[in-house]
C-alpha cells in the first residue's frame, strides 16, 4: 500500500513523524453514523401488489408497505374493471337494466339481477306470480353455491392446495350446467326480469338440480376432508384476518364475513323477500371471527343452500312465470335452441301473422318499454359476499333515472387494511381471499 | 321547436336533427314527431317532470314505526333537524340540512331510541331540475330494532359541501370518495376525498345527468348505428 493510494482515506488519515509514517483510523463516529439510520425505516419496502397479480381475486391493487415480512400498511386501490353499469342504465330500458346489472358481480349474477327487479317491481307495486318466486329462490341458492365453490378454490389455490381449486371449478361446472339448460347461458344470464322469470325451468330441469343436490353432500365431505384436518391449511388461516362484530358493523362488512364472528344477520331471515320465510334453514354463525371461520360458514351455508334448493323444488307448482300484465311482461315464452335461447316461434307466428296489434304492442314494449312511476325505493338481497342493496330512483319514464348497486365486494374490500395491517405479508393474501372480493362488482 | 333550448343535452352538442337524445327526455308531446305528421292534436303536451317539482312532506302520523323514529330524532336535535319526512311505498326518507348529516347520523347511530348501527349505503343522486340538484342518499338499518330508513340531503352546485359521516360510520369513507368521484360532492371532514372509481387525473363527473355517456357509431352491414345516447328515443 503506497501513501497516495491512501491520500483521500478520510477514516485513516496520514502524516509523517520522526517515527516513519503514522495513519490515524478514526472511528468516533460510527455510533452517531448509526444513530443517524433508521435501520426500522431503512429496511421499508413500497410492494405493489397487483393490479395484475394472480393472488389478488382480479384486478385489485395492494400498495404494501412492508418492514421485512410484517405489512405495516395497506392501501387497496380499485376501479380497473369500472365499466360504468349504473350510468349505462340510465339509457336502456328497466327491462335492458338486468342485462347490465348481471354483469356487476359476475360470479352472483342471478343475487344482482333479483335485486335489480325487486327494486323495480316495488316501484311499479307489482308482485311476481308464486312459480317465478320460488325459481328465483331456487336460482339464486343455486348460484350462492356456485359462487361459495369459487371462493373455496380461489382460496385454496392461493394458499396452495391447487388441488382444491380443481374440485370447486369442477363442482361450479354442474351448476353452471344447470343454467346453461335452464336459461342457455353459463353466466351473465339476465334470466330474472321486472316481472317475474324470462322463461321456465326446461323439462328436465327439475331432475338435473336433483341430481347436484344428490352429488353435493359428498363434495363437501371431500373438501372438509382435505382442507379442514389439514394442518397447513389450519396454519395459513386460524388466527389471520380478525375482524370482529364491532369491527364489520363500522365498516359495513356483512355476508359471511359478519357471520363468522358470530352475528347471525342474514337479511333471507331477518327481512324476508322472495318468500324466504317459508323455508326451513339455519343461518350458520362461527365465533373464530378469522378466516378460517370464514371458510366454515361458507362451508355450512351450502349444505344449508341444498336445503333451501330440496324445499324449493317441493314447492314448485304449475302457473305462470311472467306476471299477467301484458304492459310489463316481456314473452317470456322464449325457446332453447340448438345455439342458446332464441325467440318462440309461436310468439313470432301470433305477431307476425295473427295480430298486427300484438305485433304493434311487441314492438312498443320491446322498443320504448313500460313506465315506472316515479320515487325512490332500496332492496337488499342476501347475496354471496353480503347485502346487495338497490337505490333505483324512476322519474316516471320508461328508463331508470338513477341506479345505485350496494355492493358487498366494494364495501367489505375497505376492511383489508383492517384485518392485514400489523400481520404477515402471506396473511395479506389469505385474509383477501376471505373476504371473497369480485371486482366486477366493486367496480361496477 | 322554437322552445326547445340549442343545446339539448347540455353537453356543448346538439343532438342530430329532431331526435331526442336519450339521455335527456322532455316529456312533451307524444310519438316523437314534432313538425309534420302528428295529426293525432297530442304534440302540444307537455308533462310536468315528476322529479322537478318540491318535495312535499307525507302528513302525520306517518304510521309503523316511522313517527317513532322521527319524534325521537326531533326531540334529540331540535324539530327543525328534519326539512321534511316522505313515506313512500313503505319507505321513509328524512330530508336534511348538508351540514348536519354528521350530527343527524351521530344521533341515529347512539341514541337509545334509534340505534341504527349500520349504514347500507351512501350514493348521490343527480336531479338537474331541482335548484339543490346534488342528492346524497344514506340508507341506515337499525340492527337491534329491524327498522330501515334513508337520509337524503340536497346541495346545489354553487357550494357542492356536505358534513363527511366517515368519522360516524367509517363505512361511508370510500362510499362518500364514489359520491366525489361520481357526483362532485364535496365531503367536509372526509380524511382524504380522492377519486375511487375513475382515474385520478379524470375530468368531470361522470354520473351527473350533463355528462355525455359517449360511445362511439358502430357499423354493421353498411348501416351505421350511433352511440346509445344518440339514438332515437321513444318516448
Amino acid at each position: 500500500m503506497t501513501a497516495t493510494e491512501n491520500a483521500q482515506d478520510a477514516y485513516a488519515a496520514e502524516r509523517d513523524t520522526t517515527e516513519g509514517r503514522v495513519y490515524t483510523v478514526t472511528g468516533g463516529d460510527w455510533d452517531e453514523l448509526v444513530a443517524s439510520v433508521d435501520p426500522v425505516n431503512e429496511e421499508r419496502l413500497i410492494v405493489n401488489l397487483g393490479p395484475q397479480h394472480p393472488s389478488t381475486h382480479g384486478v385489485l391493487r395492494l400498495v404494501c408497505e412492508l418492514e421485512g415480512e410484517t405489512v405495516r400498511s395497506v392501501r387497496p386501490v380499485i376501479g380497473y374493471l369500472h365499466t360504468g353499469i349504473e350510468k349505462n342504465l340510465e339509457y336502456r330500458t328497466w327491462t335492458q337494466g338486468t342485462t347490465f346489472v348481471t354483469r356487476a358481480d359476475y360470479l352472483a349474477p342471478i343475487f344482482n339481477e333479483t335485486a335489480y327487479c325487486l327494486a323495480v317491481e316495488k316501484l311499479l307495486g307489482i308482485e311476481v306470480p308464486r312459480r317465478a318466486e320460488v325459481i328465483r329462490v331456487i336460482m339464486m341458492e343455486l348460484n350462492r353455491i356456485s359462487s361459495h365453490l369459487v371462493a373455496l378454490a380461489t382460496t385454496g389455490m392461493e394458499l396452495g392446495a391447487l388441488s382444491m381449486m380443481i374440485y370447486g371449478f369442477r363442482d361450479r361446472e354442474k351448476i353452471l350446467d344447470i343454467f346453461e339448460a335452464v336459461c342457455g347461458l353459463r353466466m351473465n344470464m339476465a334470466y330474472v326480469r321486472p316481472g317475474g322469470v324470462s322463461q321456465d325451468l326446461p323439462r328436465d330441469g327439475v331432475q338435473m338440480i336433483r341430481d347436484f343436490i344428490d352429488y353435493m353432500p359428498q363434495g363437501l365431505d371431500d373438501y372438509e376432508g382435505l382442507l379442514t384436518g389439514n394442518a397447513i391449511w389450519q396454519e395459513r388461516t386460524q388466527g389471520v384476518a380478525y375482524l370482529d362484530v364491532s369491527g364489520c358493523l363500522a365498516l359495513g362488512v356483512t355476508g359471511p364475513v359478519l357471520r363468522s364472528a358470530g352475528l347471525p344477520w342474514d337479511l333471507r331471515k331477518t327481512q324476508p323477500y322472495c318468500g324466504y320465510e317459508e323455508y326451513d334453514f339455519e343461518v350458520p354463525t362461527h365465533n373464530g371471527a378469522d378466516a378460517w371461520a370464514r371458510y366454515l360458514v361458507r362451508l355450512e351455508e351450502i349444505r344449508q343452500s341444498l336445503r333451501i334448493i330440496e324445499q324449493g323444488l317441493d314447492k314448485l307448482e304449475p302457473g305462470p312465470v311472467m306476471v299477467e300484465d301484458k304492459k310489463i311482461a316481456w314473452p317470456a315464452q322464449l325457446a332453447l335452441g340448438g345455439d342458446g335461447m332464441g325467440n318462440s316461434l309461436n310468439h313470432i307466428r301470433h305477431i307476425m301473422s295473427q295480430s298486427m296489434e300484438a305485433l304493434i304492442h311487441h314492438f312498443k314494449l320491446v322498443t320504448e318499454g313500460f313506465r315506472v312511476p316515479a320515487g325512490q325505493v332500496y332492496t337488499a338481497v342476501e347475496a354471496p359476499r353480503g347485502e346487495l342493496g338497490i337505490h333505483a330512483v324512476s322519474d316516471g319514464g320508461t328508463r331508470p333515472f338513477r341506479v345505485h348497486m350496494r355492493e358487498p365486494s366494494f364495501i367489505n374490500l375497505q376492511a383489508i387494511p383492517a384485518i392485514s395491517e400489523g400481520g404477515l405479508l402471506a396473511d395479506v393474501i389469505a385474509g383477501g381471499a376471505s373476504l371473497d372480493p369480485v371486482m366486477g362488482g366493486c367496480d361496477r | 321547436m322554437s322552445t326547445e333550448p340549442a343545446d339539448p343535452t347540455g353537453t356543448g352538442e346538439s343532438g342530430p336533427g329532431d331526435v331526442q337524445p336519450v339521455g335527456v327526455q322532455r316529456q312533451k308531446g307524444l310519438f316523437g314527431a314534432t313538425d309534420t305528421g302528428d295529426t293525432s292534436g297530442f304534440g302540444g303536451l307537455v308533462r310536468a317532470a315528476p322529479l322537478g317539482a318540491e318535495i312535499a312532506s307525507t302528513a302525520e302520523p306517518l304510521g309503523g314505526y316511522f313517527d317513532e323514529v322521527v319524534g325521537a330524532l326531533r326531540d334529540l336535535l331540535g324539530d327543525d333537524v328534519t326539512r321534511a319526512v316522505v313515506v313512500d311505498r313503505g319507505e321513509l326518507t328524512i330530508y336534511i340540512a348538508p351540514d348536519r348529516t354528521a350530527e343527524v347520523c351521530k344521533a341515529m347511530r347512539d341514541d337509545e331510541a334509534l340505534r341504527f348501527e349500520l349504514c347500507n349505503s351512501v350514493s348521490g343522486v343527480d336531479y338537474p331540475d331541482r335548484r339543490n340538484r346534488l342528492h346524497v342518499v344514506y340508507q341506515l338499518t337499525s340492527m337491534t330494532y329491524r327498522r330501515q330508513v334513508r337520509l337524503e340531503t340536497a346541495v346545489g352546485l354553487d357550494h357542492p359541501v356536505v358534513q363527511s359521516v366517515a368519522a360516524v360510520y367509517p363505512t361511508a369513507d370510500w362510499q362518500e370518495r364514489e359520491a366525489y368521484d361520481m357526483f362532485g360532492v364535496v365531503f367536509e371532514g372526509h380524511p382524504h376525498l380522492t377519486r375511487i372509481l375513475m382515474p385520478d387525473d379524470w375530468e368531470g363527473h361522470p354520473q351527473r345527468k350533463d355528462y355525455p355517456l359517449g360511445g362511439i357509431a358502430v357499423e354493421y352491414k353498411g348501416a351505421h348505428i350511433p352511440p346509445p345516447d344518440e339514438r332515437r328515443a321513444y318516448k
